[in-house]
């Protein structure tokens, strides 16, 4: 505790005043009172965090299982690494995990963008639209993706009876949920439904931020409109556009509660993004430290992805 | 700005009617969903799922009804010896041949998920609060590294998290309680919050304090009758966006909590009914969970943008 250096001197000169609280703090000094101010927090995420972490990097190498407590733990070195890092199973899963990011995100991106591009020429009562427009997001992606198995139910669902009221196919003819090739886009659908509002935001502050007297510049150049949107437009919207692929890609990386409810990753495997597998081997097989080793690579991999967007981030802040 | 500022590069007339017209389709299109939750929690078990769907239908309660009472298949016989129904609800179970047993777990963990996303919002946005205010205006040693520490704990995959999580209050006895899923949504919630504060209390000008401090404040008094109040607007933003997130959150509910301490996003899924789900139930209890967010997400629309990147976009 770095504030423990300055007791001495408020105890002092509270034993010559009246010692009240204010008084107290008015012989701290700055210092003393920005560690006061920021331990608590820290304390808070060394308790609930860090320490949580680093017992997990030293479950990771061991044979510990969260269901047999009395069994004698053995130290396996990085066993559990070499293991998931040749297994097939979490291959597959990383690929289902790459398929769902790489889809969403472009999904998300290209209708995110091209919204805010329209929401951009300001048309009457686009303030009301927006904010319709950018409820989905708010909402509880578990709470939200159980109702859409509901729209997704092969005879009933609201979902099967446009697509076959669309296509002239039957309703009862395809399962969104329960066929091995739809059911990876069954659930890009459902998140790009949810996020395309996340990317259409920040695509939308990024089109505010460009100064209209490059506009006005361009237009006296008679740059045509295309001309404008390719060299003026997209270069100065690509900053936040990035950030918000970022975001996106990290949030679709660690993604659980929407697919869990969607599919629980079935039918089979097919869904099967990592944190379900992790979920699968940690409260389902309690392999307790072959999951804490998963963990620890999905959390490096995070972090290599965060470490890109604090880049990213002060790149967008530095402009 | 005045509109006639930049009249070269204003879109037409006809460009605006066309992009209004696709933005509005998208709109309508995007809310058919949430439109549908709540035509099916107004729909008796079978219109709910008929086929075609159905728009139009004579509105019915037996959905809430359902949510919020445990039924209990009678004879009619049984049904006949009884007093009059008591209440609406009543009346629908019996039309059922059912009887009202007793009321269902929808309110307690309605309940919970109120204590526990009020309980973690006051301490995250308390925390947050100081943490923000003591990296906004001091000289802290490792500044921008103890900011990306505090956000790259968001990073962390929740499931990664909860394994030791659920190991550590296993020892400690925090499972299954409303303070151990308090503490943990404020640790999640305390770094979003001291970087959205961070950002607003940085738009505050030093000068205020400077010069309430030359009229004789201490550092203390100045920070709590001169920033608090300027930052009652960004305070007020953050804590909706950490009231928001505890409201929302699944992954560790599901996983760490699952009788006393269960808040309501686990426990809708799980409605069931005779015979499978009873969707006019679960779209009735999604409703009642939804309905506090939209009116959050209109009173915050202003923020949003910067609630949702960590303050790295401002308006």
């Amino acid at each position: 505790m770095n504030d423990l250096s300055a007791t001495p001197r408020i105890a002092y000169s509270a034993a010559a005043m009246q010692p009240t609280v204010v008084r107290r703090l008015r012989g701290l000094s700055d210092k003393a009172l920005a560690w006061l101010f920021i331990t608590p927090t820290i304390v808070l995420l060394l308790a609930i965090n860090i320490f949580p972490l680093i017992w997990t990097i030293y479950l990771s190498f061991t044979s510990y299982r969260a269901n047999r407590i009395n069994a004698a733990t053995r130290w396996l070195g990085i066993d559990w690494y070499q293991s998931i890092l040749t297994d097939p199973d979490i291959w597959a899963a990383m690929q289902v995990t790459a398929h769902f990011v790489i889809w969403t995100v472009i999904i998300e991106t290209v209708l995110g963008f091209g919204l805010a591009v329209l929401i951009d020429k300001k048309f009457r009562g686009h303030g009301v639209w927006t904010t319709i427009i950018l409820l989905p997001m708010m909402l509880s992606p578990a709470v939200v993706g159980n109702f859409w198995t509901f729209l997704y139910q092969p005879q009933i669902g609201l979902f099967n009876y446009v697509v076959a009221f669309v296509t002239g196919r039957s309703a009862s003819s395809f399962q969104m949920l329960g066929d091995v090739t739809l059911s990876p886009w069954a659930i890009v659908i459902v998140d790009a439904w949810m996020w395309t509002p996340y990317v259409m935001l920040i695509c939308l502050a990024g089109l505010r931020s460009i100064p209209d007297y490059i506009y006005e510049a361009a237009e006296v150049d008679r740059a045509s409109k295309w001309r404008q949107f390719w060299s003026i437009t997209l270069p100065m919207a690509l900053p936040f556009i990035m950030l918000a692929v970022l975001f996106r890609g990290i949030e679709n990386f660690k993604m659980f509660d929407m697919v869990n409810l969607l599919t629980g990753g079935g039918p089979g495997s097919t869904t099967e993004v990592a944190s379900i597998t992790l979920k699968r081997a940690a409260f389902e097989s309690w392999r307790t430290g072959y999951s804490s080793a998963f963990a620890i690579i999905l959390f490096v991999t995070v972090f290599g992805l965060a470490n890109i967007y604090v880049k990213a981030l002060n790149r967008v802040k530095s402009r | 700005m005045s509109l006639a500022a930049h009249s070269v590069v204003e879109p037409s007339a006809g460009t605006r009617r066309f992009a209004g017209s696709l933005v509005v389709l998208y709109a309508i299109i995007t809310m058919i969903p949430l439109v549908w939750i709540v035509l099916t929690s107004f729909k008796s078990p079978d219109d709910a799922i008929s086929y075609p769907p159905k728009i139009l239908f004579t509105p019915s309660f037996e959905g809430y009804c359902n949510l919020f009472t445990t039924r209990s298949r009678q004879t009619p016989e049984f049904i006949g010896t009884l007093g009059p129904p008591q209440g609406l609800c009543d009346r629908i179970a019996r039309s059922r041949n059912m009887v009202v047993a007793g009321p269902s777990n929808y309110l307690p963990r309605f309940v919970n998920s109120l204590i526990i996303a009020f309980g973690s919002t006051v301490l995250a946005v308390a925390l947050g609060t100081l943490a923000a205010y003591g990296f906004s205006r001091f000289r802290v040693p490792m500044k921008d590294d103890l900011l990306f520490f505090i956000l790259s704990t968001r990073m962390m995959p929740p499931i990664a998290v909860a394994i030791p999580i659920y190991l550590m209050y296993r020892t400690v006895g925090l499972s299954d309680t409303r303070l151990g899923m308090i503490l943990l949504y404020t640790s999640v919630n305390v770094s979003l919050a001291v970087w959205l504060l961070k950002g607003f209390i940085d738009e505050i000008p030093r000068e205020y304090e400077e010069a309430a401090m030359i009229d004789g404040y201490t550092r203390f008094q100045a920070f709590v009758k001169v920033v608090l109040p300027q930052a009652t607007t960004g305070i007020a933003a953050t804590a909706i966006f950490c009231l928001i997130f505890a409201w929302n959150e699944y992954a560790f509910a599901v996983l760490l909590t699952s009788g006393s301490a269960q808040t309501a996003p686990p426990f809708i899924p799980i409605i069931i009914g005779e015979g499978g789900q009873d969707w006019p139930a679960v779209a009735a209890g999604t409703t009642l969970f939804l309905v506090p967010i939209v009116v959050f997400t209109v009173l915050l629309r202003k923020h949003l943008l910067r609630g949702i990147t960590f303050g790295a976009v401002r308006k």
